[in-house]
């Protein structure tokens, strides 16, 4: 029986889970007084984090502790530490659960972040359609400052630790940590060439710390129960728990927060299993950007980065897009690539022009216009894309093309031939 | 020259209180929001351009945002702005029935208002609803899990609202 709910969504069972009240009722902010109190060596808090393997949850797998050594945080001027909240990758709403029902687990981690790092103010980017998710996040500092956990002399030391919410107002790119910073600075999301990288020249720049937002409240519970109590909870290198948003053709979609290592077939059965009636087709394992695989690869594959690289994906942002036979994989393609051009920012001539020639192609072969030959240049300008960008939008943009053409090829041949879906195809 | 009012300059303050004093470009976003809201739901250029006066940025600066970002409407707008989500998660639940339901009960489509001013239909990349898919956003509010029927039901509360009963 898989366990649910140890990490981030701990809370979740609490009435209004989002208050200090329950939050405090099951041990929140106690590590924060601890390490406030006992003035707990940064070193050891990193090496916790080194120990419990944990990695980056916004879809990079970065390892969190690395990430936090990289700052000198005895170096003088102002460091800042800053949350990913700009959730946004197609599939993706783990985050948004995480800012409405446990905001205080998030602000916990932000402060330890900043106590590590040596940072005195930090910023959470919340983006800007999540209302209910900024409303209870501003609610919570609230509580928080009130409470003396934040602000100037918390808890009667000279600690002084200031964290704002801050507002996005659309754009996909936004996610990208240094568009990210771009767009906190009040101008247009452009991604910055790195290096120099945020460690040295962040946000206004300042050296710079920035984590997903599932990453930093983990962080909390991490240091509560122990980095190797963490890393037992999943595999080696692939420690702890992992929230999964499961959509698509699924009898009960939801938020799923399972320990790494997860066999699919049971996120799938938590999930509800495939519609009734209805026969797997294919898996998106990892948010819009990741390749697509065939349901006998996903059915024995498990859940974790280290299995979904072998199985020829990645884990991503851990949105698992879930298909049946009645999913043309044309028209899959046509809406991805029709996101990726709305959002590429424009910058990089590959992705700027190769993500409108991606998405022309594939809507010329959707509506049966396609010619054999469009197969290829698909493949072509998705190869032509990756690694010829500042950012990894044009990957984001290029390997779902990559994915689904390598496994649906025969889908595509028979638009082409046909002028049209397979006859099951009704989505 | 257009002047913001007290109340939205109040607003713009909170943020712009957020980021060290000689980076209040930092509040152009919120601060081009709460102007939208303040002003029938879209940004002029006499707005933007306030808005641009009061952060002390350069009137270009604003403008890039306002049309960079998606919650930016440059022209004006119905009464009641429905962004509808039709990506992946979304047309894979059917959102595309959603959509051609609020077409014909709007009376307008996808990217246009109403004849009446009442409805503009939106149609919007993924905003984190997924699991609860299809969905839409009208007044800063999710609707989710939807079926023609809760549209139906939405539609009217809408049309009603403001309306002695």
């Amino acid at each position: 029986m898989t366990v649910l709910n140890q990490v981030c969504y701990r809370v979740l069972h609490v009435p209004e889970s989002w208050t200090l009240k329950a939050y405090e009722s099951i041990g929140g902010w106690s590590v924060w007084r601890k390490i406030i109190q006992e003035q707990t060596p940064p070193e050891e808090i990193v090496a916790e984090l080194k120990l419990s393997g944990l990695r980056g949850r916004g879809g990079a797998g970065f390892p969190t502790g690395l990430k936090w050594s990289f700052i000198n945080r005895n170096a003088p001027g102002q460091k800042y530490v800053l949350c990913n909240s700009d959730e946004g990758e197609p599939g993706t709403c783990k985050d948004r659960d995480i800012l409405r029902y446990n905001p205080h687990q998030l602000l916990e981690g932000m402060a330890i972040a900043c106590y590590v790092m040596g940072a005195s103010k930090a910023y959470n980017y919340i983006r800007g359609e999540y209302y209910e998710g900024i409303e209870r996040c501003e609610a919570a500092l609230k509580e928080a400052y009130n409470a003396g956990l934040l602000g100037k002399n918390i808890l009667s030391t000279d600690q002084t630790i200031d964290i704002y919410n801050h507002m996005g107002a659309g754009a996909y790119i936004c996610g990208e940590e240094t568009a990210l910073m771009e767009s906190l600075e009040g101008k247009k999301g452009l991604p910055r060439f790195k290096p120099p990288f945020p460690a040295n020249y962040g946000l206004y720049g300042q050296p710079t710390t920035i984590n997903n937002t599932e990453t930093i409240a983990s962080v909390p519970v991490i240091l509560q129960n122990g980095g190797q109590w963490f890393l037992d909870l999943g595999r080696p290198n692939n420690g702890g728990t992992k929230i999964f948003s499961v959509s698509g053709h699924v009898n009960n979609p939801g938020n799923f927060e399972v320990p790494l290592g997860t066999p699919f077939v049971e996120l799938l059965k938590l999930a509800g299993g495939v519609r009734t009636g209805h026969r797997l087709k294919a898996v998106i394992p990892g948010g819009s950007s990741m390749p697509v695989l065939p349901a006998d690869i996903m059915l024995t594959t498990d859940m974790d980065y280290d299995s979904l690289v072998k199985a020829g994906s990645m884990l991503g942002s851990g949105a698992v897009i879930v298909m049946d036979e009645t999913t043309c994989m044309v028209k899959v393609l046509a809406r991805l690539s029709e996101f990726y051009k709305d959002e590429s920012c424009g910058q990089c001539t590959p992705c700027r022009e190769g993500t409108g020639w991606l998405a022309r192609l594939v809507h010329r072969i959707e509506h049966g216009q396609g010619r054999m030959e469009d197969i290829d240049a698909l493949e072509r300008v998705a190869a032509n894309i990756c690694g010829r960008t500042i950012c990894a939008l044009g990957e984001a943009a290029a390997w779902p093309v990559q994915g689904i053409i390598k496994h649906f090829r025969a889908e595509f041949i028979y638009h082409v031939e046909h002028k049209g879906c397979l006859p099951e195809c009704q989505h | 020259m257009t002047v913001l009012s007290q109340e939205t300059i109040t607003k713009i303050d909170q943020w712009t209180q957020k980021y060290p004093p000689e980076q209040r470009r930092s509040a152009v976003l919120p601060a081009l929001l709460i102007a939208q809201d303040a002003h029938d739901g879209w940004l002029s250029p006499a707005i933007i351009e306030a808005v641009a006066d009061y952060l002390a940025i350069p009137h270009i600066a604003a403008f890039e945002v306002a049309s960079f970002y998606s919650m930016y409407e440059l022209t004006p707008i119905g009464k009641h702005k429905i962004s509808v989500c039709t990506n992946i998660s979304c047309q894979l639940a059917g959102c595309q029935s959603i959509v051609e339901h609020l077409e014909q009960r709007c009376k307008t489509k996808l990217g246009a208002t109403s004849a009446d001013g009442q409805f503009t239909l939106r149609s919007v990349e993924c905003m984190g609803a997924c699991i609860h898919a299809p969905m839409l956003e009208v007044n800063k509010q999710y609707h989710e899990n939807l079926t023609p029927e809760k549209v139906d039901e939405l539609l009217s509360q809408l049309t009603n609202a403001g309306k002695p009963s």
